[in-house]
């Protein structure tokens, strides 16, 4: 009797349609978070123009009607809603015009892909920062449970989870400036804000961008180490631990190589929620701490109704996100090799 | 002291006493246990379960679970050098006793899908042990990982070796444990309940394995089951224990025919009770059949398209007042599930058996080594 040979699909083939799969169920929430983005912007009544009318009216001055009326022509202001939604997609999508923004009168990638990629920029630095920090801590609190340290670190871990961003911004930033003679506030020193990139900007930045870092990255951060202990706990008493341990493995190397190779994987996932965290903290932060980021310049958009500004700053910063969510889940099915069967 | 280092053991364990404190007061897990391993010889250790069989063997190799700790006796292993190491006064944490964990002593454990990682490959898995204590580079231990894998029997050992333990089925998982525990050829196998969580037919086949590698390797065994038919199959030697206890020790012969604990007799007699029941039932006239049969399956037979009989000839009627169990134990286990799924395709009024239907319910169970 001949015994069948594997003939499945090999795990690898797997992955790749795991990604594959993945990407296009990206496109529905695209699609449907810019259609939200444009329904935010639109939903306060009246639009740019009224609130800038609305804005010389209190200064004294008067804008006639015909004027207005031309201008709300010009930006299709007069068209129904999906029309200007189509119009305003189908650009983005076709020309990658974002539309411009009525306050500043320039074409919107005029005005943010500097800011963006500072704001990317960041995100990414904290994340860095978040991971590279709450492994080891989340690690050291596991194996040592009850200790000193342990009860140290999740004191610090629940303390932090409670102190909102601008407080913790404002807060450090006092302490900063009174106690240290620190200049605090944006990401470089006045001399070196336009200067173009050189071995001295880049001193400058780190020298500025490690409070953000730190003030936007710590609430995930503390709940990362708690996530990270926990799953470590449950690791520890596996029996694969004990596998390892029969083979003669060294304690730091078994730690290392299985229980913590293990909990690392429900970490990944978690990249899914921390991503939009440190996005939404970063434009509160930026804002205190007044960062050349997308969240003053969202912030003042959404004020004064700069709708194509406000509306692209969302979908870009969504967009960002989904694909961050996508690269967790790509990485979670690369080191967990059970997902790509599901 | 004998010279022939045939008839010297291998592991000679005296008046070992484990303890766990617990809040409640200190728990003797093991409690005045003595025996010898010899090389080519298997000690079964039997008992109820929290009998301390899994505190003993684990710790030979120092690693029993914490609070757990080795509070009295000695354990000596003697070394293929011809040295002997008290294992009881090593530090559980330190370099030598590693250094005979995996390489002198190996185990292998009752749930081979908890005790194997799930996300590392089993060839990583089986090979770490010799690149541990051997430093082997990368493709020569693929090599003789491959090797270990033919060894233990797992089919198509150049593509198993790059899978993971979930693609595998518990018979399979369990070879894996075995060909990883043989990787630098040890002088004991601890086999904690190696055959608890498989059932029968793959039990038999795991315990052939182990038989014959035995044979080939000149291993001493340490095998732990509570099973006494496993022991009949598998023992030279048997330590029956209880409440971490030794009731009794001596060779399987007498264990069998001369029990002298009572503890001993209760073992032995609760497996002949399951089984005489079984034969005063077989004895009696079969019952006339009932009127209102529920199933009556007659001369049932499936083939596959490549020539496999799955089902042969099978009868076997099911009525209300009464449950059936399908046992097939002498056979291997698939077919009992076949049967199962042709009344089902029958009964649901589906065009004639789809072999290729019921042949798919199956494929998560790799193919079976022995045919
Ligand atoms: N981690 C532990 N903590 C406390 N007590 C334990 C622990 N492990 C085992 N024991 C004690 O040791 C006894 C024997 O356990 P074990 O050797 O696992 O039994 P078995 O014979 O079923 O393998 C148990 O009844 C329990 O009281
Ligand atoms: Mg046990």
């Amino acid at each position: 009797m001949r015994r069948p040979t594997f003939s499945r699909p090999t795990l690898e083939a797997k992955l790749l349609t795991f990604i594959l799969k993945r990407m296009l169920f990206a496109i529905p929430t695209l699609i449907a978070v810019s259609i939200v983005a444009f329904i935010i912007i639109q939903l306060p009544p009246g639009d740019y123009l009224s609130t800038l009318m609305a804005d010389l009216a209190s200064q004294g001055g008067a804008v006639e009607e015909g004027t207005v009326a031309a201008l709300r022509e010009r930006f299709g202001l007069d068209q129904p809603i999906y029309v200007q939604y189509w119009k305003w997609v189908s650009n983005i999508v076709l020309y990658g015009d974002f539309g411009i923004s009525f306050e500043l009168n320039r074409p919107v990638t005029d005005v943010i892909w500097g800011r963006l990629g500072f704001s990317f920029l960041l995100a990414i630095l904290t994340l860095c920062f978040v991971w590279a920090v709450a492994v080891p801590i989340g690690i050291i609190s596991a194996v040592r449970q009850y200790s000193i340290t342990d009860y140290g670190v999740t004191f610090f871990a629940f303390f932090m989870l409670a102190v909102p961003d601008f407080l913790l911004a404002l807060v450090s930033m006092y302490v900063l400036s009174t106690y240290f003679g620190q200049s605090v506030g944006g990401l470089f020193s006045p001399q070196f804000a336009d200067a173009p990139w050189s071995l001295a900007r880049v001193g400058d930045f780190l020298a500025h961008v490690w409070l953000p870092v730190f003030v936007i990255g710590i609430g995930s951060l503390a709940a990362l180490v708690r996530i990270m202990r926990a799953n470590l706990l449950d690791e520890l008493h596996r029996p694969y631990v004990t596998t390892a341990r029969a083979k003669g493995m060294s304690e730091l190397e078994l730690l290392l190589r299985y229980p913590v190779r293990m909990a690392l994987n429900p970490l990944i996932s978690t990249l899914g929620w921390i991503l939009p965290a440190v996005v939404s903290g970063e434009i509160i932060v930026s804002v205190v701490m007044s960062l050349p980021t997308t969240g003053p310049l969202l912030l003042r958009a959404l004020l004064s109704q700069d709708m194509y500004l406000a509306g692209s700053l969302i979908l870009l910063i969504s967009v960002l996100t989904i694909i961050g969510t996508l690269i967790s889940d790509v990485l979670l099915a690369i080191a967990d090799p059970r997902i790509r069967l599901q | 002291m004998t010279t022939d280092p045939q008839l010297q053991p291998v592991l000679k364990v005296r008046n070992l006493a484990v303890q766990f404190p617990t809040r409640t007061g200190v728990v003797k897990a093991v409690d005045d246990v003595s025996f010898d391993l010899y090389r080519g010889k298997t000690l079964c250790v039997v008992g109820e379960s929290g009998s301390g069989k899994s505190v003993s063997a684990r710790s030979v190799l120092q690693i029993v679970d914490r609070p757990g700790r080795i509070t009295n006796g000695s354990m000596e292993l003697t070394r293929p050098d011809g040295s002997v190491v008290d294992l009881a006064k090593l530090d559980p944490r330190g370099k030598q006793i590693r250094a005979i964990r995996g390489r002198e002593i190996a185990m292998i454990f009752q749930e081979p899908m908890s005790s194997l990682s799930p996300i590392h490959r089993i060839g990583e898995q089986i090979g770490e042990t010799l690149r541990i204590h051997f430093g082997t580079p990368k493709d020569e231990r693929r090599t003789r990982v491959i090797e270990l894998l033919k060894q233990v029997e797992i089919p198509n050992p150049e593509k198993a070796i790059d899978r993971y333990t979930f693609e595998f089925s518990g018979g399979m998982r369990q070879r894996v444990m075995i060909a990883m525990a043989l990787a630098c050829n040890p002088s004991l196998l601890i086999a904690d309940e190696p055959t608890t969580a498989l059932d029968v037919t793959t039990q038999a086949e795991i315990l052939a394995l182990i038989k014959k590698l035995q044979a080939e390797y000149g291993m001493a065994v340490l095998f732990i089951t509570h099973d006494m038919g496993v022991v009949a199959e598998i023992a030279d030697e048997v330590l029956v224990m209880y409440r971490g206890k030794v009731m009794e020790r001596g060779p399987v012969e007498q264990i069998f025919h001369a029990p002298q604990a009572d503890y001993t007799r209760m073992l032995i007699g609760s497996v002949l009770k399951l089984e005489s029941k079984a034969e005063i039932r077989l004895k009696r006239e079969p019952e006339a059949i009932a009127p209102e049969l529920l199933l009556d399956v007659r001369n049932l037979s499936l083939t596959f398209p490549g020539g496999l009989k799955a089902v042969n000839d099978v009868s076997l009627t099911v009525s209300p007042a009464k449950r059936s169990v399908l046992s097939a134990r002498a056979v291997r286990a698939r077919p009992r599930w076949d049967v199962v799924s042709c009344v089902f395709t029958i009964r649901s009024k589906a065009p004639p058996i789809s072999a290729a239907r019921t042949a798919r319910s199956s494929t998560s169970a790799l193919p079976r080594a022995r045919n």
